[in-house]
């Protein structure tokens, strides 16, 4: 069976690259920029005038830009975060797994400890003491994540490590390091590829949770979360600056939710086979 | 009137046709049989009957049970049939009991929900129908949790829910394929035993199971009926080409003898054996307790015995998978020592091992082509690609795949195709000594007669030496020159092949052999099977560890551990093996 066979895993593609082009393409068409304020038009409806097609916020600044800037910011937040813990969380996991014994029990106690900690309470704390930027949300949702990641990748190469497969390559004398890179990491891949595409729409909404409370993305920059959180303030008069970004951003969660779930029946139905 | 009545029955899912107009009737009382391999519909058609398969299912034809009509009946009608008048004994009791629920309580429901007996009586008559399925101390037991009981007990307990209600017909899905020979000859007698008049519908791929049970049996090839009739006239002259193949396949004891192999040099050997693993707490189970053997080139021993005998366990620990405690192995002259990791490469080249389910000992993300070709880069590694292609195919045709299947991944091939790949993968190097665990008892029939042909064949061209360890002593017999035979971890009997079936020296060779479903239906299965379960190994019978089942057994037996002695060639380790003839004129 061929992967785009597959119609959740294909339309929610689809939709997601179309969303990424959008994004990409979208502030170069539009007249306006994101900085731009013009205090004679502010909360304009959507329309064609001046090509705010969004309208615009209570600044007057262009809510098409500033919603394809949000995009922009939020997949990257995304992705590089999914990318921090799939690095982490994949080498600790399968370390752990393929070590055993004491190696596998402290790594793991260690990751059990970590997840006893408030993460949301730490990341606020890191964010209010040092400056906010970029490189602290990437860091700090990446460490939130790798956990996961390391536990389904440890106890997914326990079961692989005692697999015959593994011991009959044991008994003919291949290496370890071959063992791992032909044996188990091939085996890895889809459950790894598949919590990834689970753990995108995680770290999308902490996002924007952290720049709704007003700790993420700092203005002038934006991200769907904080146009969402800007949106709220505006909502009785102007319904369009909360209901578009916060559209946006449930689209891309459901598109990515989609995504993983048909990865898995995706990978589960040629291990049946 | 006939009980059940199926015509025209047809299973389809999509396209697929998996049970293809098929038709028989079952009599009140009566028993028959639904053979076929593994795919040829037979589980499908009991599932169809009873109205279980999933939704995808089309299935179209008549099912009158009782002049009733079953297909296209109400969840509520069909609720009442199955319970009341048609009871079910699937393959794994441990998937069909629930596992949270004591097993009085699950036999229980059965009476309640179908009010079947007065509310006073309803313990009475659990206890009273535990013990007929052989259960002692069933007023305990009533409180135990499925876990707590061995396979065996298990598919009694299934057995007792299943009849309970007194239905009128029985439908055994496989019900003795997951246990032990000796069990599966206990829960075979007493399902003739304790069947009466109930109608039997027995579905299975063992002919020995069918000869021994059924009167009449149909044959099944990919979802139709190839032959059908009175189980002794198929026996005798098979209708279909099929049912020929079927009963050539059909493991069968009386066999003739194999000729010793020329004698050659001892090639492995292995002195006192033990292996334990670690239990609860500092406690230690032995699995593996002073086992020795002397494996000579271009023979084959057979390592026989039940689950928890500790065949596997013996080999993993010569292979160096496993630790082993005490005792020493030779290849060629020079000890294996330590674990496989630190063993000359050399050694790790001669001896290969093939194991039980090729499913999982060949890695689902490798193509044919690199799942051999990863030993020779090891080993081989002056070869050059298309070296090592070379040979790939040609160790591929030694085992009777063509090079169309290099470009395949596991999950491409069939059972027999994926162990004949694995077999190939441990043929590639040329080793001296073939270790096969239950090479062939994933495997169908005609399969598997194809797989033990073969390695036959490369045996006498390469005089490579074979240890095969099974549960099967059909596939001993047809298989092996010298047999030893495992119980509870120990050595009990290591005899030539025609010498241990002609006359076996120790009282559990016998038992093991008597156990073996006769695929003959004019012979009598045996009705006094061997009586009890293995021991638990952590706390193993004081003296000879056979003696609590032994019919044999006297007072000495308890108190003193037997030593090996050797008669005739055969070694044995019973006290009484002297003095008692083990020897049996029929069957």
């Amino acid at each position: 069976m061929s992967l785009m066979r597959n119609r959740a895993i294909s339309v929610s593609a689809g939709i997601l690259s179309l969303t990424a082009l959008f994004a990409l393409v979208g502030p170069w068409v539009s007249p306006n920029d994101y900085l731009t304020t013009n205090f004679e038009l502010p909360l304009l409806p959507p329309t064609m005038t001046a090509a705010h097609w969004f309208g615009t916020d209570d600044l007057g600044r262009d809510l098409f830009v500033r919603t394809m800037l949000g995009v922009r910011v939020t997949l990257l937040v995304a992705i590089v975060a999914s990318l921090v813990s799939l690095v982490i969380g994949v080498t600790y996991g399968a370390v752990a797994g393929f070590v055993g014994g004491r190696v596998d029990a402290v790594m793991m106690r260690f990751v059990d400890t970590l997840y006893a900690l408030p993460f949301i309470f730490i990341v606020i704390l890191l964010m209010v003491v040092f400056e906010r930027n970029f490189l602290l949300i990437f860091v700090a949702i990446g460490a939130v994540n790798w956990l996961d990641m390391a536990r389904i990748v440890r106890g997914q190469t326990l079961s692989l490590r005692e697999r015959e497969f593994v011991q009959a390559a044991r008994l003919t004398g291949v290496s370890t390091a071959r063992i791992i890179l032909r044996h188990i990491a091939p085996n890895l891949i889809g459950i790894v590829v598949v919590y990834v595409t689970l753990t995108i729409p995680q770290a999308i909404l902490v996002e924007s949770f952290l720049s709704f409370l007003g700790l993420g993305i700092q203005e002038p920059q934006t991200s769907l979360g904080a146009l969402v959180n800007n949106g709220v303030k505006q909502m009785e008069g102007a319904a369009w600056a909360l209901l578009i970004p916060a559209c946006l951003l449930a689209a891309i969660l459901m598109c990515f939710n989609f995504l993983g779930d048909g990865l898995r029946d995706y990978f589960d139905a040629r291990h049946v086979k | 009137m006939s009980l059940l009545d199926v015509s025209g029955l047809t299973v389809r899912y999509g396209d697929d046709v998996v049970v293809d107009d098929l038709g028989f009737s079952i009599s009140g009382g009566e028993s028959i049989g639904l053979v076929g391999e593994s795919g040829s519909g037979k589980s499908q058609t009991a599932l169809a009957i009873l109205g279980l398969l999933p939704r995808q299912a089309r299935v179209t034809g008549s099912v009158r049970f009782s002049g009733l009509e079953l297909l296209g009946a109400g969840e509520d009608t069909l609720n009442t049939i199955r319970a009341r008048r048609i009871g079910i004994v699937f393959q794994d009791p441990m998937q069909a009991l629930n596992p949270y629920l004591r097993i009085g309580r699950q036999l229980r429901e059965i009476l309640v929900r179908h009010k079947l007996v007065a509310r006073a009586d309803i313990d009475a008559r659990i206890v009273d129908m535990l013990r007929r399925v052989g259960i002692s101390d069933a007023a305990r037991q009533v409180r135990a949790y499925p876990h707590e009981l061995s396979g065996g007990m298990r598919q009694r307990v299934m057995l007792a829910s299943a009849l309970i209600a007194e239905p009128d017909l029985l439908i055994a899905d496989e019900p003795t394929t997951a246990l032990d020979v000796t069990v599966q000859a206990q829960i075979l007698a007493l399902l003739e035993e304790i069947r009466d008049d109930t109608a039997l519908l027995l579905i299975t791929h063992d002919l020995g199971v069918v000869a021994g049970h059924c009167e009449r049996m149909l044959v099944l090839e990919s979802g139709r009926v190839v032959d059908a009739g009175a189980t002794t006239s198929l026996f005798a002259s098979p209708g279909h080409e099929h049912t020929r193949v079927l009963l050539q396949a059909a493991p069968r004891l009386d066999r003739e003898d194999i000729p010793p192999p020329a004698t050659g040099v001892s090639i492995l050997g292995v002195e006192g054996a033990s292996v334990s693993y670690r239990a609860f707490g500092s406690e230690r189970l032995q699995a593996v307790r002073d086992v020795s053997l002397s494996l000579r080139c271009g023979e084959t021993i057979a390592i026989v015995g039940e689950s928890g005998s500790g065949k596997s366990s013996f080999v993993r620990a010569v292979l160096g998978l496993i630790p082993m405690q005490a005792g020493r192995a030779v290849y060629a002259g020079s000890p294996l020592e330590g674990p496989v990791e630190q063993r000359a490469k050399a050694q790790r080249r001669d001896l290969q091992l093939v194991f039980q389910d090729p499913a999982s000992a060949l890695n689902p993300q490798m193509r044919v082509h690199s799942l051999v070709e990863e030993s020779l880069l090891v080993h081989e590694p002056q070869l050059n690609k298309g070296q090592r292609t070379a040979r790939i195919i040609e160790t591929l045709e030694q085992v009777g795949l063509s090079d169309t299947y290099l470009r395949r991944y596991p999950h491409e091939l069939s059972g027999g195709q994926a162990q004949r790949v694995a077999i190939a993968r441990a043929l590639v190097l040329g080793p001296k000594v073939l270790i096969c665990d239950e090479a062939v008892a994933a495997l169908d029939g005609s399969v598997r007669e194809r797989v033990l042909a073969l390695l036959k064949k490369v045996q006498e061209d390469t005089g490579l030496a074979i240890l095969f360890i099974t549960h099967d002593l059909a596939v001993v017999r047809c298989v092996s020159h010298r047999v030893l035979v495992m119980y509870m971890g120990r050595l009990v009997e290591l005899a030539d092949n025609a010498a241990l079936f002609s006359r076996p020296r120790h009282p559990y060779t016998r038992a093991l052999i008597d156990a073996v479903p006769v695929p003959n239906p004019v012979v009598a299965p045996i009705t006094a099977p061997l009586q009890g379960e293995v021991p638990s190994l952590l706390q193993p019978p004081s003296g000879c560890v056979f003696h609590p089942r032994c019919e044999y057994a006297v007072d000495i037996c308890a108190q003193k551990q037997p030593v090996a002695c050797d008669i005739d060639g055969t070694r044995v380790v019973c006290h009484r093996a002297a003095e008692i003839d083990l020897r049996r004129t029929v069957r």
